[in-house]
């Protein structure tokens, strides 16, 4: 089971270390990451295994989105369910 | 493995686009709580839903949290209330809506369908009560929706019924004429009623679903129109090939949400309703998608040809993408939840003549439409009947949904606020048909309705 980790924000210093770090704490193992840096935003999408999860999924959405809003950045989690069920058949 | 350009493309379709879900519906029946005492009556009923849906709030907002996308609405549609209503007198039925609209309060849901009659071949005694309730009904409760059955392909058009609901209509708007008629809003007269339509306020549990029954509505006109001004200027098939695409994408969604939320409830699915179905916010219009298409205005000629061809490749792309499509799936045309509607009625590009030739060739119907409030009744039944013909001869639905604004003229408008939106009150033709409506009885069945 994996899930999509986005995240949009000004670019600075170590949001890769404070996204990653949340995502370890957590128990989501990193997959892949993509990342770009466009206009002085900072776009990344990261493909975690939720499957050791330390907590429940929609907790985990919390704590995410909760370290955005400590960093100002806009971190979103989604299950993989809505992205296969709408580009694969 | 997911591709970052699907991952982008799905994530700007909610952000950027309003991609949602646009309503879990859950059908209740309460066929075992018919009992002969009122108020025996109102406590099973409200039992029922209670325990049924007390998880369906809570349950659509986990969901959502999972997959990131809104769910806009949760909301309860029951069995028709006429057919609990025939031991109840006009009291009774007017203390059933209480019931169902406490039940919606408590539930945190905004809208419960059901306070119904079918009266398409003639009326019984419950479904009299319940029709001649429906304006203290709407006027007494927030979150009650009505709808009438008065005609079918199979049955014909019940023209007392027809008559009946214009005067009904009126009596609504000016029960609630100090909330801009806003009783109207949640009243619909139908032909050829779906009896597994997720939306409001024509939503209701038909007589053939099972105990209890979980129907998706989505939406995504945003999403649409964003891809089509994505193709710039190709030709119109490949415009629907576009839509047809998006649409399957969009319904792959509604069919995700109504399964896990079958699954979680422990309650049968029932169907995925991919329609349109506009928001008074800019960008989630269904005149905006015509506009792209090339028109200067929605309204304007070759409105009604650019709806058909995007009903029909709605239904194309989403009928692959769900097991079970069903309510009325196409696309709504709202006059006053459509900023885009709002815009051309407003400027006079968009038509009461014209939204008729329009519901000829898409889901629904002449749907809320402010009309002057001094229009009489047998003009509303016209109005009614017209577009009820329309449905009985192309064997689908139409509805009608109109706002008699209570103390307006042409050049005013109603404002409801949130999904509701806004609507200018329109010009409707002055030339009565009194004597017409007056004549009652029913209008045969037309010849198409002979299949077997």
């Amino acid at each position: 089971m994996k899930a999509v980790v986005s995240v949009i924000g000004r670019d600075s210093v170590g949001i890769i270390a404070k996204v990653s770090a949340g995502c370890a704490e957590c128990g989501a193992n990193i997959l892949d990451i993509s990342q770009t840096v466009l206009n002085g935003y900072f776009t990344m999408i990261m493909i975690v295994d939720i499957r050791e999860l330390a907590m429940p999924f929609n907790d985990f959405v919390d704590r995410m989105s909760g370290l955005g809003r400590k960093n100002g950045l806009d971190i979103h989690v989604m299950h993989e369910d809505i992205f296969n069920s709408m580009h694969r058949i | 493995m997911l591709e970052a350009r699907d991952i982008i493309e799905t994530i700007s379709m909610i952000r950027e686009e309003r991609l949602d879900i646009r309503t879990i519906t859950m059908g209740i029946s309460l066929y075992d709580c018919q009992c002969d005492d009122t108020d025996r009556l109102c406590t099973r009923i409200y039992d029922r839903i209670m325990s049924r849906a007390r998880d369906l709030v809570r349950t659509g907002e986990e969901i959502e949290k999972k997959y990131g996308i809104p769910i806009i609405n949760k909301r309860v549609a029951v069995t028709p209330i006429a057919l609990m209503a025939g031991g109840v007198n006009i009291d009774g039925a007017v203390r059933l809506a209480r019931t169902l609209d406490r039940a919606a309060r408590e539930l945190g849901i905004n809208f419960i369908g059901g306070y119904s009659a079918l009266v398409q071949k003639g009326f019984t005694n419950g479904s009299r009560t319940l029709i001649s309730s429906i304006p203290q009904a709407l006027a007494e409760t927030e979150r009650v929706c009505s709808s009438v059955n008065v005609a079918s392909t199979k049955a014909g058009i019940n023209m007392d019924a027809v008559a009946e609901m214009g005067r009904i209509i009126r009596k609504t708007a000016e029960l609630t004429g100090e909330q801009q008629s806003i009783g109207c809003a949640k009243l619909v007269v139908f032909a050829n009623v779906p009896e597994d339509n997720p939306f409001m306020a024509g939503a209701f549990h038909g007589i053939g679903e099972p105990e209890c029954v979980i129907n998706v509505g989505v939406s995504g006109p945003g999403v649409v129109a964003s891809a089509i001004r994505r193709k710039g200027d190709c030709d119109l098939t490949e415009i629907a090939e576009t839509i047809k695409r998006t649409a399957f994408k969009i319904t792959r969604v509604g069919q995700l949400v109504a399964r896990e939320a079958s699954e979680r409830l422990g309650v049968p699915f029932g169907i995925v309703d991919l329609s349109l179905a506009p928001t008074p916010a800019v960008g989630d219009s269904v005149a905006y998608i015509l506009e792209s298409m090339g028109l200067e205005k929605c309204g304007c000629c070759g409105t009604t040809a650019a709806l058909a061809m995007l009903n029909d490749a709605v239904k194309k792309g989403g009928v692959m993408a769900s097991s079970h499509v069903g309510g009325l799936s196409g696309a709504f045309i709202p006059v006053s939840e459509d900023a885009g509607m709002i815009d051309a009625a407003r400027c006079g590009a968009l038509r009461l003549e014209k939204l008729e030739a329009m519901t000829a060739v898409c889901s629904v119907g002449l749907d809320m439409i402010a009309i002057p409030g001094d229009t009489p009744a047998e003009v509303i039944s016209g109005i009614i009947a017209d577009e009820i013909a329309i449905g009985v001869i192309n064997s689908k639905t139409t509805a009608v949904r109109l706002i008699p604004a209570c103390g307006c003229g042409v050049g005013d408008s109603v404002s409801f606020g949130g999904l509701l939106g806004e609507a200018p009150v329109m010009p409707v033709s002055t030339w009565s048909p009194a004597k017409f409506i007056a004549r009652g009885g029913r209008i045969p069945a037309p010849i198409q309705s002979l299949k077997n």
